[in-house]
């Protein structure tokens, strides 16, 4: 994968991603993780943020074929082969829900609603799904 | 300040759409610069030159062309997103243009603030 035209070499950004949504049911999760992966080619400080409904996206043995729609949950453990790492799930999203906090699809630091206030405050480039 | 915007929602269900139209109208009128606005998601349809809302409503799509013609703001409408949900060259609004998702990420990296107007 290569950046595209306009590509500012040097320029090393805090990127975080911050996903709020259930992974089925909208698009949004799917898609992105499409904007993560592109991310991945410009050589980015690249977080990912999972509040909210967002826990879901991160929890080991989610399975729509039910719905007919397509399992994702593999594409998160690419994740580590782009060297992104730096994955963070809000432990008072998955007390609101009833979750544990282990079981999940890829290694991730579950973090306080307050520490992740302070991840958010050290980003230069927020983006919320 | 340089500013990017990205708009996650369709023209008229959102009011994600509006606003974001209308903050890059104030950044602009109070001097600073808009560069790129990336429609993602069902933005997509904020470029979509088939709408044609009722005689009395707001041209959402038309005033995002306007805009982008009077203060040379770059419209990006991803070309994944907008594949998905017919959004191609042949019906694809005045100054809008197709790219990829890179364009949102390099929107990030050169603009002092990305700004994202969404659900």
């Amino acid at each position: 994968m290569s950046a595209e035209d306009g590509d500012t070499p040097g320029v090393i950004k805090r990127f975080l991603f911050v996903n709020r949504k259930a992974p089925y049911g909208t698009i949004y999760a799917l898609e992105a993780l499409e904007v993560v992966l592109i991310s991945a080619a410009f050589d980015q400080d690249v977080s990912l943020a999972f509040l909210d409904d967002g826990v879901y996206q991160v929890l080991a043995g989610n399975d729509p074929s039910g719905i007919g729609m397509k399992n994702f949950s593999p594409t998160y453990r690419a994740l580590d082969d782009y060297d992104i790492t730096k994955l963070y799930v809000e432990r008072e999203s998955l007390q609101e829900r009833g979750l544990p906090e282990d079981g999940f699809v890829v290694p991730v630091s579950v973090v306080s609603r307050a520490e992740m206030a302070a991840i958010m405050s050290q980003q230069d480039v927020v983006l919320s799904f | 300040m340089k500013i990017g915007i990205l708009v996650n929602e369709g023209p008229y269900t959102h009011q994600a759409s509006d606003s974001a139209y209308q903050f890059a109208v104030a950044a602009l009128k109070a001097g600073h610069k808009v560069t790129r606005v990336f429609f993602y998601h069902d933005g997509v349809y904020n470029g979509s030159s088939l709408t044609e809302p009722p005689r009395d409503d707001r041209l959402i799509v038309e005033r995002w062309g306007k805009l982008a013609a009077q203060y040379e703001v770059d419209l990006v409408v991803c070309v994944a997103a907008a594949l998905r949900r017919g959004i191609r060259e042949q019906n694809l609004a005045e100054g809008f243009r197709i790219s990829g998702l890179g364009q949102l990420v390099e929107a990030g990296i050169q603009n002092d603030r990305l700004v994202v107007f969404g659900d």
